[in-house]
């Protein structure tokens, strides 16, 4: 059990810390100055939420620290979403990904805020806050972007085809996943479906974008399998703690 | 007439508003210099943002992260300042990217390790908050509140670059060794960031006599190098300048000559960074457009929609 909710806390803490370190990329290079701080503004959030969330898992595991546990794991021992690792691209790209994760996140932290896991609902009642933010700017610039002029309309409508094969296994449940639901410490990721099509539904709609069918989907997140993308992530953001092992920063 | 009114209440230190008489040239010297610290502070956001995905610690990437998002609004205030004086954002960003506007020419030098975050933050925010400082005074009121807002950032910012060298310096003989080399490289373009010797600062005249500057570029080096020695001596590490000496009788440290031919090559586009700095700030410009157009395009039709 205690392991189980090591587990699960560190899923949570490994997809905030990923898309937190994909939005940091952004620093410098937004399509405004106001922009470009509220996309700081999010990676903050998230490095926020991940930090959170390694603390709790650091405290269950008594072996490793927050740090430790962000900066010295390898590829097949992260456990985020697939989605989130997903290179930021255009602007178009990034507010798709997000929409598509935000959304999602709304719904996992309105129910994670009911586990009987009293730090687990502490921290999804911070998140949520926060996430309702993230949702709200991401669906503004998907609407923006979708009914703005052809040019973005095509291009938010390509990252939308690109992005969906990762909207799949967000949903899933495994034999962990089950337990600590069936103990009402998690969240069913499956009963968020219904919501999400509804949320995702409706604004695609009002941004004039056309959902994509589920043709091949993804998965394998939950089991420390990733896109190639991640190990580049991961030697770039743990380059000083593997190169240093010994040095304090 | 105008004129003689103007100065009287510069010399009573009023503040001068936006809707205020002013001669051209001072509205001229304040848009430069204006304009010249916004882009400082949106370009100085590159080479720290070289560092963020890379941070040691998530307390580290979280307090880098903040502070490049700190500069990027310390832009918006100073663009917004700037705007008052009758110039857009856009023509500004214009002139940045036509090369008649300039940034410090600090930023044009390259952060190596993460010690340079240390170094940055010690003595590039240092330096400029000894200079910020003094422009809390400025004349020109939308610049001077601006200031107000911006020290109270700075000095946290200053306090933040000197933890890390601290902490570095304390640490692994390898992180010493990388704190000491942050210095040596970033010692000398942070004490010629105040501007060349009084004797060869051609606009220092009309800009005191108008109160935009309230001391000398020398006056606040000095400043700024009495007050620093002692800190990288309570941290062991060591100002890479053999003349740094006491002089009891000025109360002041002595110094090293600086090299102004550098100082002059790399303002006038030859240093290592200039070029790509410059690129970088006009690809985003550039690949932004379609998504500001995008925004505008939806805005409008919000506006027909609305009406």
């Amino acid at each position: 059990m205690m392991n189980s909710l090591f587990t699960y806390t560190l899923r949570i803490a490994d997809s905030s810390l990923i898309l937190g370190q994909r939005m940091s990329e952004w620093c410098s290079k937004a399509p405004t100055l106001e922009e470009d701080i509220a996309m700081s503004n999010i990676s903050l959030d998230m490095f926020g939420q991940a930090n959170g969330f390694y603390q709790y898992a650091a405290q269950l595991d008594g072996l490793k620290s927050a740090d430790e546990l962000a900066f010295r794991r390898n590829e097949r021992e992260f456990f985020n979403h697939q989605l989130v690792e997903q290179e930021n691209g255009n602007f178009g790209n990034t507010i798709v990904r997000n929409f598509l994760h935000d959304t999602f996140n709304f719904l996992f932290y309105t129910q994670l805020a009911n586990s009987k896991d009293e730090t687990l609902s502490a921290l999804a009642h911070k998140s949520l806050k926060e996430v309702k933010y993230h949702l709200r700017h991401s669906s503004n610039w998907l609407v923006r972007l979708g009914d703005g002029t052809k040019e973005s309309n095509a291009k938010t409508q390509i990252a939308l085809n690109e992005l969906w094969m990762y909207t799949d296994e967000i949903f899933e449940m495994d034999a962990l996943d089950t337990e600590l639901f069936n103990k009402g410490i998690a969240v069913d990721n499956s009963s968020l479906k219904s919501d999400w099509d509804a949320m995702i539904n409706n604004t695609l709609t009002e941004a004039k974008l056309i959902r994509p069918e589920d043709e091949y989907m993804a998965t394998g997140g939950k089991k420390g399998l990733h896109t190639e993308y991640l190990g580049f992530i991961l030697s770039e953001m743990q380059y000083l703690q593997r190169a240093y092992p010994n040095a304090k920063w | 007439m105008n004129e003689i009114k103007f100065q009287e209440r510069i010399d009573a230190e009023k503040k001068i508003e936006p809707k205020d008489w002013m001669p051209d040239a001072y509205r001229k010297h304040l848009i430069r210099q204006i304009s010249q610290h916004a882009h400082s502070e949106i370009i100085g956001m590159q080479p720290e943002g070289n560092w963020i995905t890379r941070a040691p610690s998530l307390r580290a990437k979280m307090i880098l992260l903040a502070k490049v998002q700190d500069e990027a609004g310390h832009g918006l205030y100073l663009y917004s300042a700037c705007e008052t004086l009758g110039i857009s954002r856009e023509e500004l960003v214009k002139q940045l990217h036509d090369g008649k506007a300039k940034y410090s020419s600090i930023f044009n030098y390259p952060t190596l390790s993460w010690a340079d975050m240390g170094a940055v933050g010690w003595l590039v925010d240092g330096a400029a908050i000894v200079n910020q400082v003094s422009l809390q005074r400025t004349s020109y009121g939308p610049y001077s509140r601006g200031m107000v807002k911006i020290c109270k950032e700075e000095s946290f910012h200053q306090r933040q670059g000197y933890e890390i060298m601290a902490e570095m310096a304390k640490g692994t003989p390898e992180q010493k060794a990388m704190a000491q080399d942050a210095l040596n490289r970033f010692w000398w373009p942070s004490i010629m960031m105040f501007g060349p010797q009084d004797s060869d600062s051609p606009r220092t005249g009309n800009a005191m006599k108008w109160k935009i500057k309230r001391q000398t570029n020398d006056d606040l080096r000095q400043d700024f190098i009495n007050k620093t020695v002692g800190q990288a001596e309570l941290i062991g590490l060591t100002i890479p300048d053999t003349d740094l000496k006491w002089n009891a009788e000025r109360g002041s440290y002595d110094f090293g000559e600086m090299d102004w031919d550098e100082f002059w090559s790399v303002v006038n586009g030859n240093g290592p960074c200039n070029k790509q700095r410059l690129a970088h700030h006009k690809k985003a410009h550039d690949e932004g457009k379609w998504v500001r157009d995008a925004a505008k395009a939806h805005a409008k039709k919000q506006e027909v929609v609305a009406n």
